[in-house]
């Protein structure tokens, strides 16, 4: 078998080069082409920053991209694995329901926005609105994370390896943060709560998933004080 | 929703490529603003007693050699005209607040786009890719230059409401985002004299700073005020003689990244506009924060 008939007959993998193909190709071959065939790994080369590479996947393929991607990778993703070897822009994994995402390099803004569920990992910063009205996903981020992050989140899992911006957790639900380095500021009615052996457990579990090497016991939980849930008439009502 | 482009080279060897490296950044950032587009090029220096004006006129044929015999006559002084279309950079020993008046008693069709020792301006509605074509902006040589596409929230789309904009000598900004308090800003700059020539929320934004400036503030002085008296939401990216700032207001709502080598600074609202360069996947990329102020000298 020469090496041309080699790398032709892994009918495991597909590669898209974004240089040449479009957005809309790949997109189409992964949402209709792909689960009619045995294509399990799929390789997308020169992303450059394209909008909604890989978004709206249900199946359980593994997506390597190789570069920075652009607004909503992976968004809505089910049962995927994606991983991106850059940086992506706004809205990455926006809505994920189940799978994972992993960004090694940094994610613009309102990464994981309104996820439901499955495991996102930036390796890099997070930067505003990371996690903003979160649903149930877990999102696990290896360095820092910018302003009214995790906002309205209302369930799931927000790991912090490094610090947090202003307003962290604003009118939070029942997302719970988890912080190890320094808080900026607090939003409205976010509270530092004591860690129970849950947190420490789930910390730990979290990490391990994400592949980071932090002691869970660094780690501090954020968490809703729950006073916005109720009307409260006696509040002062000036504005 | 617009898009902005900037990009500053470190080696005069790339000056000549200024041009030609920025027209993928605009056309890429066409999609976020396909209606209007401007740029401003940063060129050598005139002497100290020479200035240029960037001009626009209505009309592609406008006859800007009958408008310098005009201006030569008047002025008494040699000039020179280099015309592009309803566009022309007119350079003379004369100082701009004697041709303003002028200009708007004689000539009330011209539009002055530009004005200083460093600056052309070119600006027009149409798609993006065809602003660049009509004015050769792949052609253009300079230290560095600030671009906008534009999708209009707050004025018509007429060439004069296109950015850049300017204010003074060798000032100009484009913007994407939308100024809450323009009308404050504009009667705050009135009462003192400055003129406003559209509607733009923009155009306050720019005379603001450029009046800081003025007043003697630094280029970072001029814009940590405007984080407390511009109301909404921005992204600024600034050129002045030497410099190229870019600024995020602190809800940091639209969008900027930068790419930094030893051969240049480049600025865009998505990296897609950035992806051409020439060793960008090695560049130091970083999004401005909030608040900050970044800013690269020639």
């Amino acid at each position: 078998m020469d090496r041309l008939t080699a790398a032709t007959v892994d009918a495991t993998a597909r590669t898209f080069d974004l240089a040449h193909a479009t957005v809309r190709e790949l997109n189409q071959f992964l949402h209709r082409e792909l689960p009619s065939t045995a294509v399990r790994r799929v390789t997308v080369e020169n992303p450059g920053g394209r909008h909604a590479i890989a978004a709206g996947l249900d199946a359980p393929v593994e997506v390597d991209v190789r570069g920075h991607g652009g607004y909503y990778l992976a968004g809505m993703n089910q049962h995927a694995h994606v991983t991106v070897h850059g940086n992506v822009g706004w809205g990455v994994a926006e809505n994920m329901m189940s799978g994972s995402v992993r960004v090694k390099g940094f994610a613009s803004e309102a990464a994981g926005a309104s996820g439901h569920g499955g495991t996102l990992v930036i390796e890099g910063d997070a930067s505003l609105r990371c996690g903003i009205s979160m649903k149930g996903i877990d999102i696990v981020v290896g360095g820092s994370i910018g302003n009214y992050s995790a906002f309205m989140a209302q369930a799931g899992r927000l790991v912090v390896c490094g610090d947090a911006g202003d307003a962290l957790g604003d009118s939070l639900y029942e997302a719970v943060i988890y912080v190890r380095g320094r808080v900026k500021s607090l939003g409205a009615d976010a509270r530092e709560e004591p860690m129970t052996d849950a947190d420490f457990a789930a910390v730990a579990e979290l990490l391990g998933r994400a592949g980071f090497d932090h002691a869970p016991s660094e780690f501090r939980r954020i968490a809703s004080a729950r006073g916005l849930y109720h009307w409260n008439a006696e509040a002062d009502q000036e504005y | 929703m617009c898009g902005i482009v900037g990009l500053l080279v470190k080696k005069p060897a790339l000056r000549a490529e200024l041009g030609r490296l920025m027209v993928p950044m605009m056309v890429e950032m066409a999609s976020r603003g396909p209606e209007s587009a401007g740029l401003a090029v940063f060129t050598g220096a005139l002497s100290d007693d020479h200035r240029k004006l960037s001009l626009y006129a209505p009309d592609w044929h406008y006859d800007w050699a009958a408008f310098e015999g005009a201006f030569i006559t008047h002025f008494g002084t040699d000039a020179s005209i280099r015309p592009k279309g309803n566009h022309a950079v007119l350079t003379s020993d004369v100082a701009v607040e004697r041709v303003k008046p002028w200009l708007r008693a004689q000539f009330p069709q011209l539009h002055v786009l530009a004005a200083g020792r460093t600056l052309d301006i070119y600006k027009d509605t149409g798609h993006p890719a065809r602003v660049a074509e009509r004015y050769d902006f792949g052609q253009l040589a300079g230290t560095h230059l600030v671009g906008h596409t534009r999708m209009a929230t707050e004025s018509a789309v007429t060439p004069d409401r296109a950015h850049p904009f300017t204010a003074g000598e060798d000032f100009c900004l484009v913007h994407n985002g939308t100024i809450s308090n323009p009308y404050m800003i504009r009667r705050k700059l009135e009462h003192r004299g400055i003129r406003f020539e559209t509607d733009n929320d923009t155009e306050a934004a720019c005379r603001y700073l450029e009046w800081r400036m003025r007043e003697g503030d630094d280029l970072e002085a001029a814009l940590a005020k405007g984080f407390e008296e511009l109301d909404g939401f921005y992204t600024f990216l600034i050129g002045t003689e030497n410099k190229m700032a870019l600024v995020r207001d602190a809800f940091a709502c639209k969008p900027a990244i930068v790419a930094e080598t030893d051969d240049y600074v480049a600025v865009a609202s998505e990296f897609r506009a950035l992806a051409h360069l020439p060793g960008v996947n090695e560049a130091r990329l970083f999004e401005p924060m909030p608040e900050e102020i970044y800013s690269w000298t020639v």
